[in-house]
């Protein structure tokens, strides 16, 4: 018999292999998802779940797709959840401190309660980039943020009704086409390709017969 | 002593440890074009007769497709029987995307700067997509040793030569710009100091032309695109699945019939042009594997364009990752990615052999994984499920202590979540299904063959690649032809006149079937896996 334990969808008690995690769990106990379910691999966000251990006060967050189940946890999932973005057009906006103040002006009532960071199912340090992002250290923020998944737990806790995923990703975009240094040898190959410098050379490998091209991929020089 | 591992793992680790020194200082030998192919035939499971059946109706009667696939295809609409109003419409649209990947969500902008009125359908939310997922990175030839023909000669090299010439110039020719329009969007790609490129080799390529964004790259430009579909207005309508094509008296694709996933309610888009952007097919769990794929990725667009008339290219011919996970079994299938092995770990059997070079193309490597297990040489973990090592440890030896948690941050914390430190101890993995090679056929425009006024752009449109793909080529793929189709579909919709809607395609694909003796009396497309246990 395979080792089982107990564990409580939405407060029904459901016995599970204790190998699997809280998605292949709810599967096993009959439910198929719809919403709360994504990439299954930790890179989504879509399946923030909530839990508490039976007879423990702590309540924690996570991803189902991640997280093994224990015996005596009760888990709520939250499909979705109201987050707050704002809109603007990236060509008009600088990187300056201003703009997070006309944009997200809430991050300013950050209590400083540091819930965020410990709903974080990254563990990710996100009161400190909220904190950037306040005195405008774009750059920071977007380093601090950037394994961010957007699952929204930080936002479920906040007190502030601050929605970070969506601050962070507005601090990277700044950082990736304002702050960070511009690509000289990608400006130019794009150039050198929009005045027909490659057209005759890739017209030319076109039309070369099979035997011809597997000649050269076989005997190409591979750089190390 | 650190043991993440059972005893017999760890066993192997020892050997695996005892000739890390002497591996360091040899790179493995590459394998010549022939001892390439005789590994394939004997070890691809694209080369597994029992794993394909023939197609029985449509376009590609008589060529063959994996079995699932082609169960699909021999099923009937799953609104055959429906009454449907479809004169009531929902949504009217110049162009209507249809998935909220990277294919769809790029064409969406494009379409949207091309003046056209634009919507995205999509079955999940947007985002939930194998782009989120790309780890990598997204090549581009943008480097002075580099050039758009070397990066050709790479993809149709490592595609066996069967990619079209004329997608295979678009690629490659407009990588360069996919680059510096996500750039311009923000993308955070990795740079230097002086705003060069850091970029690696992947499987298969002659230059290192790999850019990333940590190996949150497919990531890092989904939520860059989605967050800039959103900035600009454009309508997403989520957990709605476009189930049927609608054609019009004059051919012409029309809009589709709409599934809401939740309600189970139909609704009608009409649109002048239609992109199908649905992505991949690894939810179908062809032969068995586990996959590296999102929980929608169920081939959807290749019924719904088969059974509008739409050919098929490739679409026998599957990808295999050679490294998911095969250890722990939580997470088993999920994708380790190909960096790994371009920032230095080796493919290393049981035995302490780096049987193989790394970074040969992904169809090589897996087979070379598949191989070592059959032969004995592989290491089995306790789910019964065998592997090979990825030696990770090499990494920080290589590129100095931190180089994991920089440069594959991703891979360390999904690892370290079931208390594996992959920069003391190697990992253990097998091929995971990752990649449809083949899928719809369009021609260098991004047109599908068969409907004027039909695109497809992604991982569902097939040709780009060949019979393999390079890693770094999808993400590429997603960019290019999605911008593509989002152009050409709004330039289209000028001048396309729309006739009466109607879905004779559906009743009369239901008599071909029945004709055929084909019907397996399930419907299509699956949307969903099944992976609901029920105990009666």
């Amino acid at each position: 018999m395979e080792n089982m334990v107990n564990v409580y969808f939405s407060g029904k008690r459901y016995s599970v292999p204790a190998d699997l995690t809280i998605m292949t769990a709810m599967e096993y106990a009959g439910y198929t998802w719809k919403r709360g379910c994504g990439c299954r691999h930790g890179f989504c966000g879509a399946c923030a779940t909530v839990y508490r251990i039976k007879g423990k006060n702590e309540l924690k967050t996570c991803l189902a797709c991640q997280t093994q189940v224990e015996e005596g946890m009760y888990v709520a999932s939250i499909p979705f959840f109201p987050t707050d973005k704002r809109t603007y057009e990236i060509e008009d906006i600088k990187p300056t401190q201003q703009i997070m103040m006309e944009l997200y002006p809430e991050i300013y009532s950050c209590i400083g309660c540091n819930a965020c960071t410990k709903a974080c199912t990254q563990d990710l340090n996100v009161m400190q980039y909220i904190a950037y992002a306040q005195r405008g250290e774009f750059e920071k923020c977007a380093e601090e943020s950037f394994d961010c998944i957007g699952c929204g737990c930080c936002t479920v806790r906040c007190p502030a009704g601050i929605s970070h995923p969506h601050v962070g990703v507005l601090a990277r975009r700044l950082t990736g086409k304002y702050i960070a240094p511009e690509t000289e040898h990608l400006k130019n190959r794009v150039e050198e390709i929009n005045k027909g410098e490659y057209d005759g050379l890739i017209e030319q490998i076109m039309q070369k017969p099979i035997t011809e091209m597997q000649e050269l991929y076989n005997t190409r020089e591979i750089e190390k | 002593m650190y043991t993440p591992y059972p005893e017999n793992m760890m066993e192997s680790i020892k050997k695996v440890e005892a000739t890390r020194a002497e591996r360091m200082s040899t790179e493995p030998r590459r394998l010549t074009a022939d001892e390439k192919d005789a590994l394939l035939k004997e070890f691809h499971p694209d080369y597994n007769p029992d794993a394909f059946a023939e197609i029985k109706v449509g376009p590609n009667k008589g060529q063959k497709a994996p079995l699932e696939l082609a169960e699909m295809l021999h099923s009937t609409s799953r609104i055959l029987n429906e009454d449907i109003d479809i004169t009531k419409i929902d949504y009217d649209v110049d162009v209507l995307v249809i998935g909220g990947g990277g294919a769809g969500s790029s064409c969406a902008i494009e379409a949207h700067n091309a003046g056209a009125n634009v919507m995205i359908v999509t079955k999940l939310r947007i985002g939930d997509a194998n782009t989120m997922m790309a780890e990598g990175g997204i090549q581009a030839a943008d480097k002075e040793n580099d050039s758009p023909v070397q990066h050709y000669l790479d993809c149709f090299g490592g595609g066996h030569f069967a990619a079209r010439p004329e997608l295979v110039k678009r690629l490659v020719m407009e990588a360069p710009d996919a680059i510096k329009w996500l750039n311009e969007l923000g993308v955070m790609f990795d740079k230097d100091a002086d705003g060069r490129m850091v970029t690696t080799h992947g499987g298969g390529t002659s230059r290192k032309r790999m850019h990333a964004c940590k190996d949150y790259s497919g990531a890092e430009i989904m939520r860059t695109v989605r967050d800039e579909v959103l900035n600009l207005g454009i309508p997403v309508v989520e957990f709605t699945s476009a189930v049927e094509l609608l054609k019009d008296d004059k051919g012409q694709a029309a809009g589709a019939v709409l599934l809401n996933m939740e309600t189970g309610d139909y609704s009608v888009a009409r649109a002048k042009t239609v992109v199908i952007a649905t992505g991949g097919a690894g939810r179908m769990h062809y032969q068995g594997f586990p996959t590296s794929n999102h929980y929608g990725a169920t081939a959807d667009g290749l019924v719904l364009g088969y059974r509008a008339g739409v050919p098929l290219l490739y679409q026998d011919s599957i990808q295999y990752h050679p490294t998911g996970v095969a250890h722990p079994v939580q997470i088993q299938g999920a994708l380790v990615t190909e960096k790994v092995r371009s920032v230095g770990a080796q493919l290393v059997n049981a035995e302490g052999e780096a049987y193989i070079h790394p970074l040969e193309t992904r169809d090589v490597n897996a087979s070379g994984v598949i191989r070592e297990c059959e032969e004995g040489r592989g290491v089995e973990a306790p789910s019964g499920q065998k592997g090979v090592w990825l030696d990770t440890p090499m990494i920080e030896i290589l590129g100095g202590e931190g180089t994991i948690e920089k440069r594959i941050p991703a891979m360390f914390r999904m690892y370290m979540k079931y208390g594996i430190d992959m920069r003391k101890v190697p990992i253990l993995i097998y091929p995971t299904l990752h990649y449809q090679n083949g899928g719809l056929e369009i021609d260098g425009e991004g047109f599908t063959k068969a409907i004027p006024n039909l695109l497809a752009a992604g991982e569902v449109a097939g040709g780009i690649h060949g019979r393999n793909r390079l890693m770094g080529n999808s993400l590429l793929d997603v960019i290019v032809f999605g911008r593509n189709a989002g152009k050409k579909a709004a330039a289209k919709a000028k001048e396309v006149e729309l006739g009466s809607m109607n879905l004779d395609h559906v009743a009369s694909y239901a008599e071909e079937l029945k004709g055929a003796s084909a019907d397996t009396g399930e419907v299509s497309p699956k949307l969903l896996p099944k992976y609901a246990r029920h105990e009666r």
